[in-house]
C-alpha cells in the first residue's frame, strides 16, 4: 500500500459524476473507487464514458455535477505538487510529433526532482530500439508504448492509462502489462481503460464496467466473475436494448 | 514521494525544448529566416515602392518586424495548432510544467530564436549599408520584444481556437495581409484610408515604431502601449476561448 493513502481513503474517487457535451450525456452519475497497490479497469465499449471519467480525474475537463478526487484533491485546477504525482497516458499519446521518443521521454522527466532514470524505461518498455526515431515515424504500437513512458517517468503515485495496449502486439501487450502488474506491486493506483474482457482478467484486481455513461457494475475481478465469466457479464449488463441474445 | 521540480527549471526546459524544436523545423526556418532574408534584399535593391534614401534604414527595421511576424504570429500559430491537435498540449498540461509554465516556455523560446533571427537579418542588413541610429537600438529593442509578446498572443487565439489546418491557411495568409499592412513599408506610403486605418493595427504600429526607434532613435511609447493592449486584448480572447483540445 503506497504511503500516501490509507486503507480507508481510497487514491481515486468518482462519486455521481456527471459531464455533458452539448446534448450528449457522456457520464451520468458515475460513482466508483480505486485503491492504492492494486490495478483497476475501467471496461465499456465506444462512447461508455471511460475517457470522459479519466480526463475529469486528470483535471483536464471539469464535471458538470458529483466530485472526483485523487489521493484527496480535486484534479480540477490542482498544482504542480499534485500532477506530479500523477501519471497520465492519453489515448491520443500527445507526444510531439517531430521529436524523437527519446528526446521527449528525457524532457519529460526534466518536470520532476526524482524521475525514474529514462534509459531504464526505455530498456523495460523496448523503446531502446527506436529512441532516436522521430514520434511521427513510429508505428501506432511504438507509439503505445512511448505514451506509457511518459506516464511512468515522473514515479506517479497514481497512473491513469487510456488504453495502454491498443493496436500492441502480443507480446507488447505481455511487456506492458508485466509493467502495469509491477506499478500496482510497487504501491501505485493504476486505473486503465480497456475494450479487452482479456486484458481485464489479466492485470484488473477490481473492475468497473460502464454503459451510456453509467456504471453497471463494479468490485473485485474475483467477486464479479463468481457466477459468470466477465465477457459473459459484461454483455449481460451492457447488450442495447431490443437486441438479441448473443 | 514524487515531486516536481522547481518552476523555473521546468520553463527552462520546455524553452529549450521549444526552441530546439523550432530550430530543427526546416518549414519554420523558411518561414523565419529565409522569407525575411528575400524581403530584405529585394525591397533594398527594387525602385518599388518609393522610400526615402537611404532605402534600407526604412527597410531594415521593417524586416526585422516582420521577423517577429514570422516566429511569433506565423510559426507558432502553425506549432501550437497542431500540437492541439496531437494532444502535446493536453499531456503538457497534467504534467507539472501545466499550460501556463507551457505559455511562458513557449514565449520565451520564440524571443530566444528571434535573438537568432535578428542577429542574422541585421548583421546582413549591416553589410548591405544600414546604419541605424546608435541611440534607436534600445527603443528598437523595446519595440521588437512588444511586438513577440502581442503577435504570441494572436497566435495563441487562432491556434487554440480553430483546427489546425484552418490555424496554417489563416497563419500564412495573414503573414500576408500584415506584410501589406505597414510591417515593412511605413503606414504613410500605403493609399489613403488604408494606412490610416493600418497605422492603429498591430503591424503598422511594430513596423512604424521600429522605423521611428531606428532612423529617429525615437522612443514610440503610444505605440509599445497601443501594441501591449492588442496583445492583452488577444491573450484575454485566447484565455476565454482557447480549446485544449482539438
Amino acid at each position: 500500500m503506497s504511503a500516501h493513502t490509507s486503507p480507508d481513503r481510497p487514491a481515486v474517487v468518482v462519486d455521481d459524476l456527471r459531464k455533458v457535451f452539448g446534448p450528449v450525456t457522456a457520464v451520468d452519475g458515475a460513482s466508483w473507487t480505486a485503491a492504492a497497490g492494486r490495478v483497476t479497469a475501467v471496461l465499456g465499449s465506444n462512447g461508455a464514458g471511460k475517457t470522459t471519467t479519466l480526463e475529469c480525474l486528470e483535471g483536464l475537463q471539469r464535471p458538470d455535477a458529483g466530485t472526483v478526487q485523487v489521493l484527496g484533491i480535486d484534479p480540477w485546477g490542482a498544482g504542480p505538487d499534485f500532477r506530479a504525482r500523477v501519471g497520465v497516458m492519453l489515448q491520443d499519446g500527445g507526444l510531439p510529433n517531430t521529436r524523437a521518443a527519446g528526446d521527449v521521454l528525457r524532457h519529460l522527466s526534466r518536470f520532476y526532482t526524482d524521475p525514474e532514470p529514462v534509459e531504464e524505461v526505455e530498456t523495460r518498455l523496448g523503446i531502446d530500439a527506436f529512441a532516436r526515431t522521430p514520434v511521427r515515424r513510429l508505428s501506432g504500437g511504438q507509439r503505445q508504448r512511448v505514451a506509457l513512458a511518459a506516464a511512468l517517468v515522473g514515479r506517479p503515485d497514481v497512473a491513469f492509462l487510456d488504453e495502454p495496449t491498443a493496436g500492441l502486439d502480443p507480446h507488447a501487450r505481455l511487456d506492458v502489462w508485466e509493467v502495469v502488474t509491477d506499478l500496482a506491486d510497487r504501491g501505485v493506483c493504476v486505473v486503465v481503460t480497456t475494450h479487452s474482457f482479456e486484458e481485464a482478467e489479466r492485470i484488473a484486481h477490481d473492475v468497473v464496467i460502464m454503459d451510456s455513461g453509467q456504471v453497471v457494475a463494479s468490485g473485485t475481478l474475483a467477486a464479479l466473475t463468481v457466477e459468470e465469466p466477465l465477457e459473459k457479464l459484461f454483455f449481460r449488463l451492457t447488450r442495447p436494448a431490443g437486441r438479441g441474445a448473443r | 514521494m514524487s515531486t516536481p521540480a522547481a518552476p523555473a527549471q521546468r520553463i527552462l526546459a520546455q524553452t529549450r525544448f521549444e526552441a530546439t524544436t523550432i530550430l530543427r523545423n526546416g518549414e519554420q526556418f523558411l518561414v523565419s529566416i529565409i522569407l525575411p532574408l528575400m524581403a530584405l534584399v529585394a525591397l533594398t535593391y527594387s525602385p518599388f515602392p518609393e522610400l526615402d534614401e537611404p532605402r534600407i534604414d526604412v527597410v531594415a527595421p521593417g524586416v526585422l518586424a516582420l521577423a517577429v511576424v514570422s516566429i511569433a504570429f506565423t510559426g507558432q500559430a502553425i506549432a501550437t495548432g497542431f500540437d492541439r491537435r496531437y494532444g502535446v498540449l493536453r499531456l503538457l498540461g497534467v504534467t507539472p510544467l501545466g499550460r501556463g509554465g507551457l505559455i511562458v516556455g513557449k514565449t520565451l523560446a520564440v524571443l530566444l530564436f528571434y535573438l537568432l533571427q535578428a542577429a542574422i537579418l541585421g548583421g546582413v542588413a549591416l553589410v548591405l549599408g544600414w546604419r541605424p541610429a546608435l541611440v534607436g537600438l534600445l527603443p528598437l529593442a523595446i519595440t521588437l520584444v512588444c511586438g513577440v509578446l502581442a503577435f504570441v498572443s494572436f497566435a495563441l487565439l487562432i491556434a487554440g481556437t480553430m483546427r489546425a489546418e484552418a490555424v496554417l491557411a489563416v497563419a500564412n495568409l495573414l503573414w500576408v495581409v500584415f506584410l501589406g499592412l505597414g510591417l515593412v513599408i511605413p503606414t504613410g506610403e500605403l493609399p489613403g484610408t488604408v494606412g490610416a486605418a493600418a497605422a492603429w493595427l498591430p503591424p503598422g504600429l511594430l513596423g512604424d515604431a521600429a522605423r521611428a526607434a531606428a532612423i529617429d532613435g525615437a522612443w514610440p511609447w503610444l505605440a509599445w502601449l497601443l501594441l501591449l493592449l492588442w496583445g492583452a486584448v488577444a491573450a484575454l480572447l485566447a484565455r476565454r476561448s482557447f480549446r485544449w483540445s482539438d
